[in-house]
C-alpha cells in the first residue's frame, strides 16, 4: 500500500495504481479526453495535469504519473487548471471554427470540458481541415478534421476489440487516424462493432444513425440486453420521441464495453414498416386483419377441436430462443397444463441438444460450466466447431485479446477463420471427424502421462473403460482420418493438458452432426481426464446461439424436461409443477421439432403453434418441412414480421421485439439479465406475455399474476436453479444459475468441488462417419453456418441496409481447386446440389477452407442452405446433421440471385 | 604496412565534375612513380563539408586543406609536401583569412592539443575500411584485455571511476547507466549505439562513423561485456550511406577476427551487432522513440518511467548509448579512468567534439578539453566573425539549447556550464550569428523545425508547436502586437511543463533565452522594424513601389 495526499486528504492505495485511477476511486473527477478505463495511462491529450509538490515541472499527467509513498497531489489548484486550460485550448485552436456551432455538441466530450474551463470561442488560426472524410462504411463515418488525435479508437480497436484497423498516418499536426495502407474503411478489416465510435470524444467518428447528432435530444437511456446471440451483451438503447434512435455499449458482466456490428447498429427492424402491427386471421385464403379477440378466439377453438379428434397430443408448439424466460415459461405452461401434452420444443434442438443430452449425461448440467469472464485468466484455450468471431463477436474478441496476451490457442475447425490466425496450433480437420480428433487428443494426453490423475481418482468414474478404448485413438489413425498433422495433434494435447487454466469452447460444429452427442461427450472425457473442471478459467463452453436459446431450454420448453430440467417422468417433478399449476403435466416426454416436423406431414398434428421461428428457411431439408407445415389443420404464428412461416399461416399474432418487452434473458453462461421496455409495440401489437396469458386464461387456467415479475416469481418456484432469484435481485449484472436461495450469490463456475451428478463420468466414444459421405456424384462436402453480419434467417438484420451492403448476399464459400474443377471463378454462380435440392449462389473462392470442403450460411432464402442440408438424426438428441452433407458444385445457369 | 599519410578526395558530384577522377589518375600514377603508394593511401569522401572549391584534397595527419586543384597540381603537392614536408600553400582552401588561421591553429599546436586525445584520434589517420590498420593504433586491445583478463565487474568500475557523462545531449552518467543495466533482472539485454543524429547543424557522430566505425563495435562489446547483453544495434540515420556502409564493413571484419560474433576471442562472451537504418524522423533520436522504430514500431516515445535500463528493446533491459559516448570507452579502459580525469573538469571529465558553426571563419568540429571557453571556441578555433563583422549571438547545444548575447563569451563549455542562464551543452554545437541575422527569423526558422519534426501524438506539441510558428510568424510580417511576446512564453512554458517527451519541451529554451536578450529586437517587429533588414513587413507596398518606378523609367 501507498498513502499519498490528494487535494490535502490522506489516501492508501495499492502499488502501481495511478493518480488518475486513485482519484477517480476516490470519487475525485479529473478530467480527461484520451483515457480508456483499463487500459495502460497514454498521456497523449495532457489534460488530466495534476499539480505535484515539488516535481521539477509543478504538473503530470495524472493518466501515465504513479503515485508515490508521501506524494502530494492537487487536482483542483489554480497552476493546475490554468494548466489544464492552457491544453484545452490547444485543442481547440487546431478545431474547425464552427466547433462551438455544431449541433453534435450535446456529445461531445471536448466541449463539456471546454465549457467546464470557461473557455467559448476557438482560438483562430490553425483550424484543422482538408482532410477527406471517410464516409465507407455504412454505419459511421470518419472525419479527421474534427479529430483531437487522442488515439481512442486507434487504441480500443487494436487493445480491446483486438482489429487493428486504425493506424497513425504522417506526423505531427498533419498526423490524422486512418485505416492502414490509406484503405477507407470500407476496404479495411474492419467489422463496424463501433467500438471506436463509442471511444471517441468529439464528432471525429460519429454514427450515422442519427443518434449521435440527436444526442442532445435524445430522452431516455435505457438499459437493456442485446438480442443478437448468446453473449447477453448489456446496451443501452437510445430512445428519442419514443423511437429507438440507436444503442450503446454498456459495461455488462459478459461484455464489458463491447458490441458487435448487430447489437451497436442494427436496430432498424424496432420500428420497421415491415412490422405486424394487428392480428391476421385467413379468410378464403388469404390473411386479412383481425381483432385480437376474433384472433384469440379462432386460435382457441380450433385447439379445442383438434383435441377432440386427435387427443391433446394432435397439438404442438414451437416456442421460442428469441423470446424471454417468462414467455416460454408460459408457453410450455400452456401446452402442458392448458392442453396436456408435452409436444413442445423449439430451435435449441438444432443447435445445442446435443449439449444438453452430451454433458447432462457425464457431468450433469447441460451448460456453460464456467463464466465469460474467466476467458481472461486461462493460459490455454481450445476452440473448436465455432468460429467466434463471426458467431459470438464479443466472446471471439475477448479470446483474441487473451491470445495476444499470451494465451496458448489451439483452434479446430474445417475453415481457416479469423481466430485460427491467432492460434499456435491450428487443425483444419475434414468437417464430421471430430470425435476422432478429440480421442486423439486424449489418446495423446494418456501416452504422455500429461492425465490428472489425482482429478479422475477423486472426481470421475468410468475412466478404466475409457482409457482402455481411448488408447488404440492414436493421433496417426486420427490424422488419417481428419486430414491433420499427427504432430499438431500432439502439440494442442501438450498445450492443453499443461496448462494451469485452459477451457475449451464449442458450437455447432460440434453438435449439428449425427456423432453430436459424441462429439460433446468426447470433450467432455477431455477435460475430465485433465481435471480443467470445476475451477477458475476451465472448464467445457457451449456456445449458445440466440438470445434466451438456455433460457428458453431451463424453462421447460422442451418434450423431456419440465422447468429446471426435471423430467417429466419423474412423479415428483409432475406433483411438483401440478402444485403450482393446478393440472399435472403428462408423463409421455413430447415429440422433438424434427418429429413434430414428420408427424405433421403425416397428419398427427392437427395444431401447430409457432411462436418466434422461422422453420421454413431454419430447419433442415425446406421442401420436407414446408410439406410439413401446410400439411397441419391448423398454424398459428406469433412473430413480429410475416416471416416465410408466417405467410402460411391460419393465424398471425403481432408480437414485441425485445425492445418492447420487460422480462429476462439467460445468455450463454447461464446469466440471467433483466430485458427492459424502451417503446411501446407498435400499432395493435402485443407482448407475447401478454398474448400467452390470455390464452391462459381462454382456456381457463389464468396466471396468478400476470406481470412479468409475477410470472418470474411463479417460475422460479418451479425451477429449482432460478429458486432464488427475482427481478429485484437481478438489477445490475444479473445472477448465474443455479441461484437455488434468496441470498445465494449465484455459480459462476459448475461442479466445483462436486459435479451436478455427484462424479463426473467417462463414456467411451468410437468414431462413426457422419450420415452421408462423398461418393462420385456428390464429392464435396457441404458444411453450413453463419456469418458476422448476418442473424439467423434474416427477419431482423435483413431490414437493417448497413448490413445487406456488407453481406447482403448468399455465397459460397470453396477453396480456389474445388472453384477449378466446378469451373466457376470467384463471384461467379456456383449451382450446389444435393440428393434432396438445389440451389445458385455466388463463389467466393478462399485458400481459408479445406480444397474438399464447401460452407454456405444458412441465412438467406432466396439461396437457403436448408435447401440442401439432411434430416440425419444424432440418436440420442435428435439434432439433424446440419454440418455435413454431401453436395456437388457445378457452374451455375444465370447470375447469382439477389 | 600502415600509411604514413592519407589523403582524403573528395568525389562528390560537383568534385567529380570539376576533374576529380582525371586528378586522381594523376596523383596516383606519381605517387607510384616517386614509389610511394604503400605510404600514402587515397581515400574518398563524398562530402568533404566544402563546396563551390572545385577538386578537393584533405591531407593527414597535417590536416590540410587544398582546394580547386588541376591535375597539374598532383605532381607539386606530392614532391613538396609530402617528400619534404612544405604543404603548398597557394593551393590551399579558403580565402587569405582561412589560412591564415590554419597557419595559427598549427603554430598553437591546436590540431595536436584538440586531436588526439580520447575520441578523434583515429579519424583521418587510419583507413576506416581496414582492421588491421585499427588494430595498428591499439584498437581492440580493450575488448581483448577485457575478455582475456578482465571481468565486467572491472569494466564497468573502470567506466564509473572515469565519471564519463554522455555525450548525446543529456549528460547522463554512462557508468550508472550501464550498471542499471547489469543489475536489471533478465537474461536478454541490448546495447544500442544512438547513430540517429538528427540535430541541426551537428555532424560529429557522422565523422565518428565514417572514420573510426571499429572503434564503435569495440565499444558495444565493451558495453555488451559489461552488462550481460549479447546483441546490440547501431541506428544509424538513414542519409549517413556512408557511415552505413564503413559499419557493415567492420563489423564484417571484425566478426570474421572474432572480435564479434560467437566466443569473442575464443572467451565464453558473445557480442553481435546489427545495423538499423533511421527513416529520417528527428524524433527517433530520443531514445524510446528509436527503440519503438527498432522494434518495427511508429517512432514515437514511450513513457519514462521504466527506463530503457530496466524496459528497453523489446521490454528488456537495454543500454543506449550516443556514439561519441561509446567512442571514449575503449580508450578509457586503454588507459584508465585516472587518464581520463585528467581532462576536463571535475564533474565534467575529459574531451568534448565542439561543432563550431554559422558566421565563423572557418567552420568545423574539434575536440576539446571541457574547459574550453566559448570565447577560445569561436575566435581560436572558428577564427572569429567572418567578414569581419561583429558577433550578435550564439546557440549553444543545437535547436534545442539557449539563444546568448556576447556575455557569456568565457563560459567554459562543460556539461554544467550554462545552467544557471538557462542553456544547455547539448549535442556541443555553437551556431555563431553575426549582425545579419534576425533573431526573430532564426527564432521562426528553429520553431518551424519543431512543428516540421513533432510526432503528433501529444497535444501541447503538436499544437503547441504550430501556435508558435503562427505568433513568431506574426512577428516577421508585422502583424504582432506588443502583447505576443508574452504570449510566446505563456505557450511555450506550458509546453514546457505538459509535453510527453523532450521535444515538445524544447522550444521553450531557445524562445525564453531569446526573448530575454533580445526583446527588443521583437518590440522592434512589432513596430515594423527589422533591424537585420531580413523580415519584409510591407511586402505588396514595395512591389507596388517597384512597379511604380520600373513605369516612370520606362517613360
Amino acid at each position: 500500500m501507498i498513502t499519498f495526499t490528494l487535494n490535502g486528504r490522506p489516501l492508501s492505495v495499492t502499488e502501481g495504481t495511478t493518480v488518475l485511477e486513485a482519484a477517480r476511486g476516490a470519487g475525485v473527477e479529473i478530467p480527461t479526453l484520451c483515457h480508456i478505463e483499463g487500459l495502460e495511462g497514454y498521456g497523449g491529450c495532457r489534460v488530466c495535469m495534476v499539480e505535484v509538490e515539488g516535481s521539477r515541472t509543478g504538473c503530470a499527467p495524472a493518466c501515465t504519473l504513479e503515485t508515490a509513498p508521501g506524494m502530494v497531489v492537487r487536482t483542483d489548484s489554480e497552476a493546475a487548471f490554468e494548466l489544464r486550460k492552457a491544453v484545452l485550448e490547444m485543442i481547440l485552436a487546431e478545431h474547425p471554427a464552427d466547433c462551438f456551432n455544431c449541433k453534435h455538441s450535446g456529445a461531445c466530450r471536448l466541449h463539456e470540458l471546454a465549457a467546464r474551463h470557461g473557455l467559448t470561442k476557438v482560438p483562430s488560426g490553425i483550424e484543422r481541415s482538408g482532410f477527406p472524410v471517410d464516409d465507407s462504411n455504412p454505419f459511421f463515418t470518419l472525419d479527421p478534421n474534427r479529430c483531437i488525435l487522442c488515439g481512442k479508437c486507434v487504441r480500443t480497436c487494436a487493445e480491446i476489440q483486438c482489429s487493428d484497423v486504425y493506424t497513425f498516418a504522417d506526423r505531427g499536426c498533419r498526423s490524422s487516424v486512418a485505416p492502414g495502407f490509406g484503405d477507407l474503411l470500407a476496404d479495411s478489416r474492419c467489422v463496424s462493432c463501433g467500438s471506436c465510435v463509442a471511444a471517441c470524444p468529439t464528432g471525429a467518428l460519429r454514427p450515422k444513425d442519427g443518434s449521435w447528432s440527436g444526442a442532445m435530444y435524445v430522452d431516455r437511456r435505457v438499459r437493456t440486453v442485446c438480442s443478437y446471440c448468446g453473449v447477453g451483451c448489456q446496451l443501452d438503447l437510445l430512445v428519442s420521441g419514443g423511437r429507438v434512435v440507436g444503442a450503446l455499449p454498456a459495461d455488462g458482466p459478459s461484455n464489458r464495453g463491447r458490441l458487435c456490428v448487430k447489437g451497436r447498429f442494427a436496430h432498424a427492424f424496432i420500428g420497421h414498416p415491415d412490422r405486424l402491427t394487428v392480428p391476421l386471421v385467413r379468410r378464403d385464403g388469404a390473411l386479412v386483419e383481425a381483432t385480437w379477440d376474433e384472433a384469440l378466439e379462432r386460435v382457441v377453438r380450433s385447439l379445442r377441436s383438434t383435441v377432440d379428434r386427435l387427443g391433446p397430443d394432435g397439438a404442438a408448439g414451437l416456442a421460442s430462443a428469441r423470446c424471454t424466460n417468462e414467455e416460454n415459461y408460459l408457453f410450455q405452461k400452456l401446452f402442458r397444463a392448458g392442453i396436456g401434452t408435452n409436444n413442445v420444443d423449439h430451435c435449441a434442438r438444432l443447435c445445442h441438444a446435443s449439449t444438453v443430452t452430451g454433458l447432462a449425461a457425464t457431468l450433469g448440467s447441460g451448460a456453460m460450466t464456467n463464466s465469460i469472464d474467466e476467458i481472461d485468466l486461462q493460459d490455454a484455450i481450445l476452440v473448436t466447431g465455432s468460429n467466434t468471431t463471426e458467431t459470438h463477436p464479443v466472446i471471439g474478441t475477448r479470446i483474441k485479446r487473451a491470445a495476444r496476451r499470451g494465451a496458448r490457442l489451439i483452434v479446430a475447425d474445417p475453415r481457416r477463420i479469423d481466430l485460427a490466425e491467432e492460434a499456435e496450433v491450428y487443425l483444419p480437420l475434414k468437417p464430421g471427424t471430430n470425435v476422432a480428433l478429440y480421442n486423439a487428443l486424449a489418446c495423446a494426453i494418456l501416452e504422455e502421462g500429461l492425465a490428472d490423475r489425482e482429478f479422475i481418482a477423486e472426481r470421475t468414474e468410468g475412466y478404466e473403460e475409457w482409457a482402455a478404448a481411448v488408447r488404440s485413438c492414436t493421433p496417426e489413425k486420427a490424422a488419417e482420418v481428419c486430414g491433420v498433422d499427427a504432430r499438431d495433434i500432439r502439440r494442442a494435447a501438450r498445450i492443453y493438458a499443461g496448462a494451469r487454466a485452459a477451457g475449451i469452447y464449442y458450437a455447432m460444429g460440434v453438435t449439428q452432426h449425427t456423432s453430436g452427442t459424441a462429439g460433446v461427450m468426447s470433450l467432455s472425457n477431455l477435460a475430465l481426464a485433465c481435471g480443467k473442471l470445476g475451477k477458475p478459467g476451465c472448464g467445457i463452453n457451449p456456445l449458445r446461439g440466440q438470445n434466451n436459446v438456455q433460457g428458453a431450454c431451463d424453462v421447460g420448453a422442451l418434450p423431456d424436461v419440465l422447468p429446471g430440467y426435471r423430467k417429466v417422468s419423474d412423479p415428483a417433478a409432475r406433483a411438483a409443477a401440478a402444485a403450482v399449476w393446478g393440472r399435472e403435466p403428462p408423463s409421455e416426454p413430447g415429440l422433438t421439432v424434427t418429429e413434430i416436423v414428420s408427424a405433421a406431414e403425416s397428419g398427427r398434428i392437427g395444431f401447430l403453434y409457432i411462436m418466434g421461428e422461422n422453420p421454413l428457411v431454419s430447419d433442415p431439408d425446406i421442401g420436407h418441412v414446408r410439406e410439413a407445415l401446410s400439411a397441419v389443420d391448423f398454424l398459428v404464428v406469433q412473430d413480429i414480421f410475416l416471416t416465410e412461416t408466417a405467410a402460411l399461416a391460419d393465424v398471425v399474432l403481432p408480437a414485441a421485439c425485445f425492445a418492447e418487452k420487460d422480462g429476462t434473458f439467460t445468455n450463454t453462461e447461464r446469466r440471467v439479465q433483466r430485458v427492459r421496455r424502451a417503446v411501446p409495440p407498435p400499432g395493435r401489437a402485443r407482448e407475447d406475455l401478454d398474448i400467452l396469458a390470455d390464452l391462459l386464461e381462454r382456456l381457463g387456467l389464468p396466471p396468478a399474476d400476470r406481470s412479468g415479475a409475477g410470472v418470474f416469481a411463479e417460475l422460479a418456484r418451479t425451477a429449482p436453479q432460478y429458486a432464488g432469484m427475482s427481478w429485484d435481485r437481478l438489477e445490475g449484472g444479473g445472477l448465474q444459475w443455479p441461484c437455488p436461495s434468496p441470498d445465494h450469490p449465484g455459480t459462476p463456475i459448475l461442479h466445483a468441488g462436486r459435479f451436478t451428478r455427484g462424479l463426473g463420468r467417462f463414456v467411451p466414444l468410437a468414431w462413426s462417419p457422419p450420415a452421408e459421405e462423398t461418393d462420385e456424384e456428390y464429392p464435396l462436402v457441404l458444411t453450413t453456418g453463419r456469418n458476422l453480419y448476418q442473424y439467423h434467417t434474416r427477419t431482423m438484420t435483413g431490414r437493417e441496409e448497413g448490413l445487406s451492403i456488407l453481406a447482403g448476399e448468399a455465397y459460397a464459400e470453396l477453396h480456389p481447386q474445388a472453384a477449378d474443377r466446378a469451373g466457376v471463378r470467384h463471384g461467379e454462380t456456383l449451382r450446389l446440389s444435393t440428393r434432396r435440392g438445389s440451389i445458385e449462389l455466388a463463389a467466393r473462392v478462399s485458400e481459408g477452407i479445406r480444397p474438399d470442403t464447401v460452407f454456405v450460411p444458412f441465412h438467406y432464402a432466396q439461396a437457403a442452405a436448408n435447401i440442401l442440408t439432411g434430416t440425419a438424426l444424432d440418436p440420442l438428441a435428435k439434432i439433424p446433421e446440419l454440418k455435413v452433407c454431401s453436395v456437388r458444385a457445378e457452374r451455375g445457369n444465370g447470375r447469382a440471385p439477389s | 604496412m600502415i600509411p604514413l599519410m592519407h589523403v582524403i578526395l573528395d568525389v562528390s558530384e560537383e568534385a567529380v565534375k570539376a576533374g576529380a577522377r582525371e586528378f586522381q589518375e594523376v596523383l596516383e600514377a606519381k605517387l607510384r612513380k616517386e614509389f610511394l603508394s604503400e605510404d600514402v593511401r587515397i581515400l574518398e569522401s563524398a562530402n568533404l563539408g566544402v563546396s563551390g572549391r572545385g577538386v578537393c584534397l584533405l591531407v593527414y595527419p597535417d590536416e590540410v586543406y587544398y582546394g580547386n586543384l588541376k591535375p597539374g597540381d598532383a605532381a607539386r603537392i606530392v614532391e613538396q609536401h609530402f617528400i619534404n614536408g612544405k604543404p603548398v600553400e597557394e593551393l590551399f582552401l579558403g580565402s587569405p583569412e582561412t589560412r591564415r588561421l590554419m597557419e595559427w591553429r598549427r603554430k598553437e599546436g591546436i590540431i595536436k592539443k584538440g586531436r588526439g586525445r580520447v575520441v578523434l584520434d583515429n579519424v583521418g589517420a587510419v583507413d576506416p575500411e581496414s582492421l588491421s590498420e585499427y588494430r595498428s593504433r591499439d584498437g581492440f586491445k580493450a575488448l581483448e584485455e577485457a575478455v582475456r583478463n578482465g571481468t565486467p565487474e572491472g569494466v564497468l568500475e573502470t567506466v564509473k571511476e572515469s565519471g564519463l557523462r554522455g555525450r548525446g545531449g543529456a549528460g547522463f552518467p554512462t557508468g550508472m547507466k550501464w550498471e542499471a543495466v547489469k543489475d536489471a533482472p533478465g537474461d536478454r539485454k541490448y546495447v544500442i549505439c544512438n547513430a540517429d543524429e538528427g540535430e541541426p547543424g551537428t555532424f560529429k557522430d557522422r565523422i565518428l562513423l565514417e572514420g573510426d566505425p571499429f572503434r564503435i563495435l569495440e565499444a558495444m562489446a565493451l558495453a555488451g561485456y559489461a552488462t550481460g547483453a549479447r546483441e546490440g544495434f547501431v541506428y544509424v540515420r538513414g542519409e549517413y550511406r556512408t557511415s552505413i556502409d564503413r559499419l557493415e564493413n567492420a563489423i564484417r571484419l571484425s566478426r570474421d577476427a572474432g572480435y564479434l560474433g560467437p566466443n569473442v576471442l575464443g572467451s565464453s562472451f558473445s557480442f553481435e551487432v546489427k545495423v538499423k537504418e533511421g527513416a529520417g524522423a528527428y524524433i527517433c533520436g530520443e531514445e524510446t522513440a528509436l527503440i519503438e522504430s527498432l522494434e518495427g514500431k511508429r517512432g514515437t516515445p514511450r513513457l519514462k518511467p521504466p527506463y530503457p535500463t530496466t524496459e528497453g528493446l523489446w521490454g528488456r533491459p537495454t543500454v543506449v548509448n550516443n556514439v561519441e559516448t561509446l567512442a571514449n570507452v575503449p580508450p578509457i579502459l586503454r588507459n584508465g579512468a585516472a587518464w581520463f580525469r585528467q581532462f576536463g573538469t571535475e564533474r565534467s571529465p575529459g574531451t568534448k567534439i565542439y561543432l563550431i558553426i554559422g558566421h565563423v571563419v572557418s567552420p568545423g568540429l574539434v575536440e576539446m578539453e571541457t574547459t574550453t571557453s566559448l570565447r577560445e571556441l569561436i575566435y581560436g578555433f572558428g577564427g572569429g566573425i567572418r567578414g569581419r563583422r561583429r558577433l550578435k549571438a550564439v546557440q549553444v547545444g543545437g535547436s534545442s539549447g539557449g539563444i546568448f548575447d556576447p556575455s557569456v563569451l568565457d563560459e567554459a563549455m562543460h556539461f554544467d556550464a550554462l545552467k544557471e542562464k538557462g542553456g544547455i551543452l547539448g549535442s556541443g554545437s555553437m551556431l555563431v550569428m553575426d549582425e545579419t541575422t534576425c533573431i526573430v527569423d532564426m527564432v521562426h526558422g528553429i520553431l518551424n523545425f519543431f512543428l516540421h519534426e513533432s510526432c503528433g501524438s501529444c497535444v501541447p506539441c503538436r499544437i503547441g508547436n504550430e501556435r508558435l510558428v503562427r505568433a513568431v510568424n506574426g512577428f516577421r510580417t508585422g502583424s504582432a502586437r506588443m502583447s505576443d511576446i508574452d504570449l510566446l512564453e505563456e505557450i511555450a512554458s506550458a509546453m514546457k511543463v505538459a509535453s510527453y517527451c523532450a521535444l515538445g519541451q524544447s522550444p521553450y529554451l531557445p524562445l525564453a533565452t531569446a526573448i530575454r536578450y533580445f526583446r527588443e529586437e521583437f518590440a522592434e517587429h512589432v513596430n515594423g522594424k527589422c533591424r537585420a533588414g531580413v523580415c519584409r513587413f510591407n511586402v505588396l507596398k514595395e512591389r507596388q513601389e517597384a512597379q511604380r518606378w520600373m513605369l516612370a523609367m520606362s517613360r
